[in-house]
């Protein structure tokens, strides 16, 4: 029999549910695991052997007494850096907040523990989810699983490189302007960025609060779905979470998709599409359309102005939600400052780094007299175009596909120098945070050189249920399984 | 739109209450001409006829009723503080001692 750390969170939640094995055998093999191979691969920001491991006894202790289990029972998942959790740290990757213990548990770390899932620790990530590689982590590189001299994507590298390489069975993160999706098409596994408002922020450390949301990185799409029933819901907390009724993601999954009209939008298969990416995702339209879909063209026009408007937007809303670590109520301080201001001053500059200084900078002066209306206003009105472009786009479709990254994952190094070309990578995912729309990416093959290639899924606001169906369809009938990277 | 001088940089620096040295302000110089020039583009579009868009969601007012709920207790609050006493966050002087501003 494989081990357990090959297992879908569906098979090992029930295997532990039913008693066949105990959530401590399963968490001592996922340990295992991390031992055998995160040297290589540097997921792990913080692995909670001792805490998962007593987790674990607690899951088997209620099911010897025979109480009832969450629907995450025994499953080891772990936590990208922003994500409070009272155990362990909460560092966003970055030099202020090194060492910070979190006061409460964000709502999501809650709703995790309650349905009895194990933590296993916390993983790496950009410093404060600025970036696309993880290499701008303040704590340590993480390396692409499969290919080490490769980066894993970013911002949620951690998570999506802990997935790949098997050391958790979900990794939570978030996305901001791709950084669930890009990373897992970069690694190989699936990665779904929920409706803006479907899944509370509250203890999500704030980047850029109309963008940001927390989703699952899973080894299929029924792990995403059994994930998004475990951390959706209205928040009081979280004033801007969407006050629904409870859904069961996984209603649609195994549904024919029959009659669905699938959208290809023609700006997304232009020049920037790599060759071999724009292959693989046609090949998976072809397995969508010999399964019932109906494949339409529609039109997004204002594309090409999404990086525009979200490296205005972002950086915006960056520079305000930073500006509260100023070394007062938690986070670094400068020993050397003489006043206030100077604590201020130098408490930011010496932990930050450089990718957070320069979206500051950009940041401040968008919102800066004078640049307001320029730059920041402007922006706001071309987002207001974009989402348009996709209210008209599912008058004529009821899913949207395109490619998750216009290549497969880039050599570590390669971008870092320049800004304006890593920002460029984004290119595909960020219009659906723009738009607050949900997005799922998934494996559709390898490139010849043994990469991960992605496709991305769009629906409308809050219909995850079919953007799973359509996802789960493809998995099906896709033949696309990687299997493991080749790690030692 | 308009070329960002190494003054624009001091200045913007000085609002974000960052120090930039030298080479630090020259390297924003240039990565921020070139990240604006690619904004630039965003001048091709009319937009006087369109509403800006805030957020994701269509939300105004967003009412709860004002009840007395647990909140953080105080030790849990201070834990994270630099420097703290039993009560407060502790700051180096804001005022000086001749009573001006620091």
């Amino acid at each position: 029999m494989s081990p357990w750390y090959e297992k879908s969170a569906f098979e090992i939640r029930e295997a532990v549910a039913s008693g066949a094995v105990s959530a401590r055998a399963v968490t001592e093999s996922f340990l295992a695991r991390i031992d055998a191979v995160d040297a290589q691969v540097g997921a792990y920001t913080q692995v909670w052997r001792d805490e998962a491991l007593a987790q674990a006894d607690a899951v088997d202790a209620k099911i010897a007494a025979g109480e009832p289990v969450g629907a995450l029972a025994g499953v080891p998942i772990s936590l990208k850096e922003l994500i409070c959790t009272q155990a362990g740290e909460t560092t966003c990757s970055s030099k202020i907040l090194a060492g910070f213990q979190s006061p409460y548990d964000a709502t999501v770390t809650q709703k995790l523990l309650a349905d009895d899932a194990v933590v296993l620790g916390k993983v790496n990530m950009d410093e404060f989810a600025m970036g696309s590689s993880t290499e701008n982590s303040a704590v340590q590189k993480t390396a692409n699983p499969w290919d080490l001299s490769r980066v894993p994507g970013g911002s949620s590298g951690g998570s999506a490189a802990s997935v790949a390489s098997a050391t958790s069975a979900i990794s939570f993160g978030s996305d901001t302007g791709g950084s669930i999706r890009q990373p897992a098409a970069f690694c190989g596994c699936v990665g779904l960025k929920p409706t803006y408002g479907r899944v509370s922020r509250y203890g999500l450390v704030a980047f850029a609060s109309s963008l940001d949301q927390i989703g699952p990185l899973t080894r299929d799409v029924r792990d995403a779905a059994l994930a998004m029933n475990v951390i959706s819901g209205k928040d009081p907390r979280d004033a801007t979470s969407a006050d629904l009724p409870a859904e069961d993601f996984t209603k649609k999954l195994g549904a024919s998709i029959a009659g669905l009209k699938i959208g290809l939008p023609k700006e997304y298969f232009v020049d920037a599409l790599g060759s071999e990416v724009r292959t693989l995702v046609e090949k998976a339209t072809k397995v969508l359309e010999e399964q019932g879909a109906e494949i339409v063209e529609v039109s997004l026009p204002h594309t090409e102005y999404a990086v525009s408007v979200y490296y205005i937007v972002a950086p915006a809303e960056a520079s305000a939600n930073l500006a509260r670590f100023d070394g007062v109520r938690y986070g670094f301080r400068h020993p050397d400052a003489k006043n206030v201001t100077e604590m201020y001053v130098k408490s930011k500059s010496e932990g930050f780094g450089e990718e957070v200084q320069r979206r500051i900078m950009l940041g401040t002066y968008v919102l800066s007299s004078g640049y307001y209306d320029a730059y920041y206003l402007k922006a706001q009105k071309v987002r207001t175009l974009i989402t348009r472009d996709f209210d008209e786009a599912f008058k004529a479709c009821d899913i949207i596909l395109t490619p998750t990254t216009p290549s497969t994952a880039f050599a570590m190094g390669e971008k870092s120098s320049d800004p304006l070309e890593m920002y460029l990578n984004d290119i595909f995912t960020i219009s659906a945070n723009l738009a607050g729309i949900p997005g799922i990416s998934l494996p559709c093959g390898k490139s010849a050189s043994g990469l991960p290639v992605g496709f991305q899924l769009l629906s409308k606001a809050f219909d995850e249920a079919t953007l799973l169906q359509t996802a789960y369809c493809y998995e099906q009938h896709g033949g696309n399984d990687l299997g493991l990277p080749a790690l030692s | 739109m308009s070329t960002i001088t190494r003054s624009d940089v001091a200045y913007v620096a000085g609002l974000a209450q960052l120090d930039m040295d030298e080479a630090a302000t020259e390297r924003l110089v240039d990565e921020m001409n070139s990240i604006l020039d690619y904004m630039a583009k965003l001048n091709e579009l009319d937009t006087d006829a369109v509403e800006p868009m805030m957020h994701a969601m269509a939300l105004t007012n967003v009412f709860r009723e004002d009840e007395v709920a647990p909140s953080l207790p105080r030790e849990l609050a201070l834990r994270g503080a630099p420097v703290h006493d039993e009560e407060y966050f502790m700051v180096p002087k804001i005022l000086d001692a001749e009573g001006g501003g620091a």
